[in-house]
């Protein structure tokens, strides 16, 4: 499923709550019944004040006095008034009971939404081109998957399925006290604009003031965090005293940030308890004068200020919604941000034409980031040679790889690239890169097993043939030194491993995949000579069929391809064998010298 | 890393780990006991309010009269408008309690890690340590004071509104109090299982955390390896785990709330009852059944923070335990009351007894071995290093090349032996004299949130701006700075992430200049930076160089050659030793670093590129 993110942020939140409808059906049906219980029980207490202990006649509502009579009429309640108990037991009993239901059901879908989001941007996160990784920061993309779904789930946790109770309790307060006396009503409802009004202005300003907060936390956390990270300059620059002055400085602001915060926040829950009280108080004072008028019964009076009370809070919470809501739309639109990059997507008539390894270049030119990298870069390979890559550090080696695997990908009208003769445009990604191997210089390998790490491609894969493919990168005998072998969790959790190491397990790993085309972009830099010798041995027998493409600065490795290919600012500068290349006399010519005179240095020296 | 995961705490109340924090709290105790004088009040006028309501109906309601009103809806007011003040004060009081005492221990946490050792900073991840210093404290300022208002309220409502009751009616009251065991009860036992709950699922949610970075960071890998639907599978499995963990948590808490409520309705209805009863045929008065009914639902709330409170206590030693744990850590390197005596401590240095270092540093029978090794790395070492040499320390990442560095910049002291600087062991002179001698440029040069300006006015705190200006022209730092935008004073982002590897390494570079310093450690860069600041980069190192005694952990060829002593570090211990001619012709482990840092050269040098 894909959440409408083009919709906007409330159908992309809508959508992720998809199968909740029927749960959410349930919740507000839930809610309706707890409040009409909820409002039952004062209206028990009122007719049992008013007409089982009182002596007032009942009079309305109708079904209530037929209720009454088959109970035996109120003389009958009066010596059994248990029965009233029972009621208001009964109702306590109905008000938990759908209270549970409101809260159950409506809760478990934020974590339904919070569940479906964190999978959707992970999901979606995965598809996304290369490109968009490269041009986003990570804990940028973590905070958004992250927190702001959490601020989602808070706000529907908290504060949304809260808001269709306090909608409910409100018109039924409304419904309920108008129907008993009007007067009392607008008495009643006097001070709750004021209430309303002083809650939204108050939420509006304190919003302000936790941001404020938050960037004075933020500042003083990231001081910390630099210090801590940076203890060796601290100590080295022996600043210890100004460190301690400055954090000092920064607690202190976040302090007085927050006192003042207490002090308003003092304000706004002394002003709201006072008015509150003074509702409360207006309620009393009317209801005196309407007895005193016989206007009013005692019962109805103590349920006016029953009601009265149970709205009041509610109310002072509105507020408070309201700026949950403004943090939650905005997280929403966070997330949605992340949505509405575009993912990789391959044609409908994207082809899978078996591929053998034939490879071929075709005038291809490709610029990033406005540099052209590559220029009219033409050259083939065929399954079982070798083709080595020589270029300094942005000479276009990279992008090569990358285009050859399609993590870019080049666009129309700046030459071909082709797999066994299929424009890899064509060809669906996902089968492409199932047959393009790629090694790099810094591997990432996954916080899991090396068994599993090695066996990603094949999850089936048995030990046996994870460990030939390790016998091959030659770390074989490094995994079995650990005390969990080949269940050795790689990471933080687990064993640090060397860059060689590290190197070598992502060598296997691409060993043990088979792809048809295999690419080791300085694969081995880390990785001492006489490894290196016996891993490119090894490899030879493994990868007899394969396509090979090797880059590197050696021409120690470089000379025994079939062909080697010299790349200067993006452009093919020479390609050949080394017998040519060297005969050619030109830039391999002279690299190949310059590495061979560190034996000449020593020879002077003699 | 099992040592540093957040381990539960299911142990009793002890009075002894609050003790630890009596320190912190003493100071607020005037306020704090203003805060309970201000809850009593607060509870008294709550409890009164019940009763201002059964008189009103006793006296105005049932009677129908409406004489003496004005007086007492005067009080009413006059009570409600003390109400709102006492509020207004008890909050802003307890949170600024709950702040100070949050900096105090934030300052306290702080001020000690600046004390402490590289052992203990090389051992411990970052992120614990940012943990202990703010949530942990917040969590602790937090609880003493709100904690404190809660209880106090709590107590007195409760222990008010019984005897009010008893006074008026004590069957009534009897059966009001009925209602507290059992609430007691329901409200300890699911707030035991939601406290266990809640903490497998804050677990689970790091682990979510850490799966989604994983994903993010792997994104590349997982593409090429085509097994996006297998990562995603197993985040799905971690996200389902936290769902279905944070749903039982819901359910225990939808049961718990209407439940207590429920508890509560129940005290009303027999209430009602009972007193209805009593109204009838005892001829007890009208309002104080209502009396009675207000009292009977509210007791609830009361009860519920006790019981919270108390969990809390128990809950938030866990807090405290973790930060005294760390403020009892004792850093490994002290220097000597002696010492400090006459050359002061960090913070309060008597520099007027300081004599000036020169900068001959001497290795003698050095044994040394990482206080979380398992076996020595220097053993017998002797180097005598002339003050203005240079000497350039070779080997592969995660050799252990920074031994020697860390020994001389005394952030580790030898197991056995000693380090002489200026022929007098390090040890007789503070740790402070010798770090102001000192000038560091690391590999992954550390920057401070700030500007340019103040990040190289770190070196010296009291250059001036043109002092400062100088520095970054000496290591043509300027060039680079004026592109920036605000130039000098343009911000550098958090760790200095708004500049590129070769921009912050030039500005460190600046620091270092304008320290001054005798003895300067530097450690190259791997990174690849562009040819141009690369070459900047060489010209500043050289001038750094100069004059002064060097330790250059080297990548590079063109300063390898020129050291007067290279080293060779091979899996933490040095192999080899002399000038570059010598070990090139010993053909050993420096020829095969050297050759391969050649050919790479090589072709950098046919090639170019950036």
């Amino acid at each position: 499923m894909d959440l409408p993110w083009e919709k906007g942020r409330f159908a992309m939140l809508a959508a992720a709550a998809k199968g909740r409808r029927l749960r959410f059906a349930v919740s507000c049906a839930a809610t309706l019944l707890n409040v009409f219980f909820y409002f039952v029980s004062p209206q028990i207490i009122r007719v049992t004040i008013d007409s089982i202990i009182g002596l007032q006649a009942i009079e309305k509502p109708r079904a209530l006095v037929a209720l009454i009579d088959a109970l035996g009429g109120v003389q009958a309640l009066r010596d059994n008034l248990w029965i009233c108990v029972t009621a208001l037991v009964a109702a306590a009993v109905l008000t938990g009971v759908f209270n549970f239901l409101r809260r159950y059901y409506g809760l478990e879908i934020s974590e339904h939404v919070a569940q479906n989001l964190r999978n959707q941007c992970y999901k979606h996160i995965q598809q996304l081109p290369w490109e968009w990784h490269v041009g986003s920061q990570t804990g940028d993309i973590i905070q958004r998957c992250t927190s702001d779904v959490d601020t989602i789930r808070n706000f529907i946790h908290n504060h949304f399925i809260e808001l269709l109770r306090i909608i409910a309790v409100f018109a039924a307060s409304l419904a309920v006290m108008f129907s008993m006396d009007v007067f009392m009503s607008l008495m009643s409802l006097a001070l709750i604009p004021v209430i309303l009004l002083f809650s939204f202005i108050y939420f509006k300003r304190i919003v302000v003031q936790f941001g404020k907060a938050d960037e004075a936390e933020g500042d003083m956390q990231a001081c910390t965090q630099e210090n801590y990270t940076g203890v060796r300059v601290v100590r080295a620059f022996g600043r210890e005293r100004f460190e301690v002055d400055r954090f000092k400085g920064k607690t202190q602001k976040y302090t007085d940030i927050w006192v003042g915060i207490g002090k308003m926040l003092g304000n706004f829950w002394g002003i709201g308890d006072a008015v509150t009280g003074l509702q409360l108080a207006i309620v009393v004072g009317a209801g005196v004068f309407r007895c005193a008028a016989g206007d009013l019964t005692p019962g109805t009076f103590f349920a006016f200020y029953t009601y009265c009370n149970m709205m009041i809070w509610p109310v002072r919470q509105l507020g408070r919604i309201i700026s949950e809501f403004s943090k939650a739309a905005v997280s929403a639109g966070r997330i949605r941000d992340i949505l509405s990059a575009k993912p990789e997507r391959d044609p409908e008539d994207a082809v899978s034409p078996e591929i053998k390894g034939e490879i071929a270049f075709e005038n291809v030119s490709f610029s990033y980031g406005g540099n052209t990298v590559l220029k009219n870069l033409s050259f083939t390979l065929k399954p079982g040679k070798t083709l080595a890559v020589l270029g300094a550090t942005g000479s276009g080696k990279s992008s090569l790889v990358h285009l050859l695997s399609r993590l870019y990908d080049l666009p129309e009208g700046s030459g071909r690239i082709t797999a066994d003769g299929v424009d890899i445009r064509d060809i669906s990604r996902a089968h492409l890169r199932k047959s393009v191997g790629l090694c790099l210089q810094e591997p990432f390998l996954f916080s899991k097993t090396i068994r599993e790490n090695i066996a990603a491609t094949r999850p089936d894969a048995s030990l046996e043939d994870v460990r030939a493919a390790a016998r091959t990168a030659c770390i074989d005998e490094a995994i079995t030194s650990f005390a969990d072998g080949y269940d050795t969790i790689v990471g933080e959790r687990g064993v640090t491993l060397s860059g060689g190491q590290k190197q070598r397990v992502a060598m296997a790993r691409m060993l043990l995949a088979g792809t048809p085309i295999m690419v080791f972009d300085d694969s081995l830099s880390a990785v001492d000579t006489e490894t290196d010798a016996r891993i490119r041995a090894a490899l030879k027998t493994r990868t007899k069929d394969a396509a090979v493409v090797i880059i590197s600065h050696r021409t120690s490795t470089l000379m025994q391809a079939d062909e080697i290919l010299v790349l200067r600012d993006g452009e093919a500068k020479e390609l050949g064998t080394h017998a040519e290349l060297m005969a050619l006399g030109g830039d391999y010519r002279k690299i190949f010298d310059l590495q061979g005179s560190v034996a000449d240095e020593l020879e002077e020296d003699a | 890393m099992s040592y540093y995961e957040e381990f539960d705490y299911n142990k009793p109340m002890s009075l002894k780990v609050w003790a630890k924090m009596l320190p912190f709290i003493k100071p607020h105790g005037k306020q704090l006991a203003y805060c309970a004088a201000l809850m009593t009040a607060v509870a008294g006028i709550d409890i009164a309010m019940p009763l201002l309501l059964g008189h009103a109906i006793d006296n105005y309601i049932t009677p129908r009269v409406s004489d003496g009103i004005w007086p007492f809806l005067a009080v009413v007011t006059v009570m409600v408008i003390l109400q709102g003040v006492g509020v207004k004060l008890f909050v802003s009081t307890a949170l600024k309690v709950e702040m100070k005492i949050g900096r105090d221990l934030r300052d306290t946490v702080f001020t000690h890690l600046q004390k402490l050792s590289f052992s203990y900073y090389n051992q411990t991840p970052v992120g614990y340590m940012m943990a202990r210093t703010h949530s942990d404290t917040s969590r602790i300022g937090e609880l003493v004071a709100w904690g404190m208002v809660d209880f106090a309220w709590s107590l007195i409502y409760c222990l008010g509104a019984i005897v009010a009751m008893f006074i008026y009616d004590w069957r009534l009251a009897l059966i009001v109090c009925a209602t507290i065991p059992p609430l007691a009860l329901i409200t300890w036992f699911f707030q035991k299982k939601i406290l266990v709950i809640n903490r497998a699922v804050r677990k689970l949610n790091s682990k979510m955390t850490g799966a989604m970075n994983e994903g993010i960071t792997g994104a590349r890998t997982t593409k090429v390896l085509v097994t996006e639907e297998q990562s995603l599978k197993e985040f799905s499995a971690v996200t389902g785990d936290l769902k279905r963990r944070a749903t039982r948590m819901i359910f225990m808490r939808s049961v718990f709330l209407p439940l207590v409520l429920f508890v509560g309705s129940l005290a009303t209805a027999f209430v009602l009852g009972y007193g209805g009863y009593e109204v009838m045929f005892l001829g007890v008065e009208l309002g104080v059944l209502t009396i009675f009914v207000q009292y009977a639902g509210s007791f609830f709330d009361p009860v519920q923070n006790i019981a919270n409170i108390l969990t809390e206590f128990v809950s938030t030693q866990a807090n405290i335990e973790r930060v005294t744990g760390m403020l009892e850590q004792t850093p490994d390197i002290t220097d000597t009351p002696g010492v400090i005596e006459k050359y002061g401590d960090s913070f309060s240095p008597k520099r007027e007894n300081w004599e000036p270092l020169i900068g001959e540093v001497e290795f003698k029978d050095v044994t040394f071995m990482y206080p979380d090794g398992k076996e020595n790395v220097l053993e017998h070492f002797n180097l005598k290093v002339p003050a203005g040499s240079y000497i350039a320390i070779v080997g592969e990442t995660g050799a252990g090349k920074s031994t020697l560095v860390n020994l001389v910049c005394r952030f580790f002291e030898p197991t056995q032996g000693q380090v002489l600087i200026d022929g007098r062991d390090c040890r007789e002179r503070s740790q402070l004299w010798l770090h102001s001698a000192l000038g560091y440029v690391l590999q992954s040069p550390h920057l401070f949130s700030g500007t340019v300006r103040e990040n190289i006015r770190y070196g010296r705190l009291d250059a001036t701006d043109e002092e400062v200006e100088a520095a970054a022209k000496i290591v043509s730092a300027d060039k680079i700075i004026a592109k920036l935008e605000g130039g000098f004073d343009a911000l550098v982002g958090e760790g200095g992430d708004r500049l590129s590897t070769g921009e912050k390494q030039l500005i460190s570079f600046a620091r270092a200049v304008l320290a001054d310093p005798r003895i300067f450690v530097l450690d190259e860069a791997t990174s690849s930076v562009d040819t141009e600041t690369e070459l900047l980069i060489q010209s500043a190192s050289a001038h750094l160089l100069r004059g002064r005694t060097s330790f250059v952990i080297a990548h590079r060829l063109s300063t390898i050659r020129t050291a007067d002593l290279i080293l060779v570090v091979k899996d933490g211990k040095i192999t080899e030793r002399g000038t570059h001619k010598q070990l090139l012709r010993a053909k050993g482990h420096y020829y095969e670093l050297y050759t391969r840092q050649f050919e790479e050269d090589a072709e950098k040098t046919v090639l170019g590129g950036a």
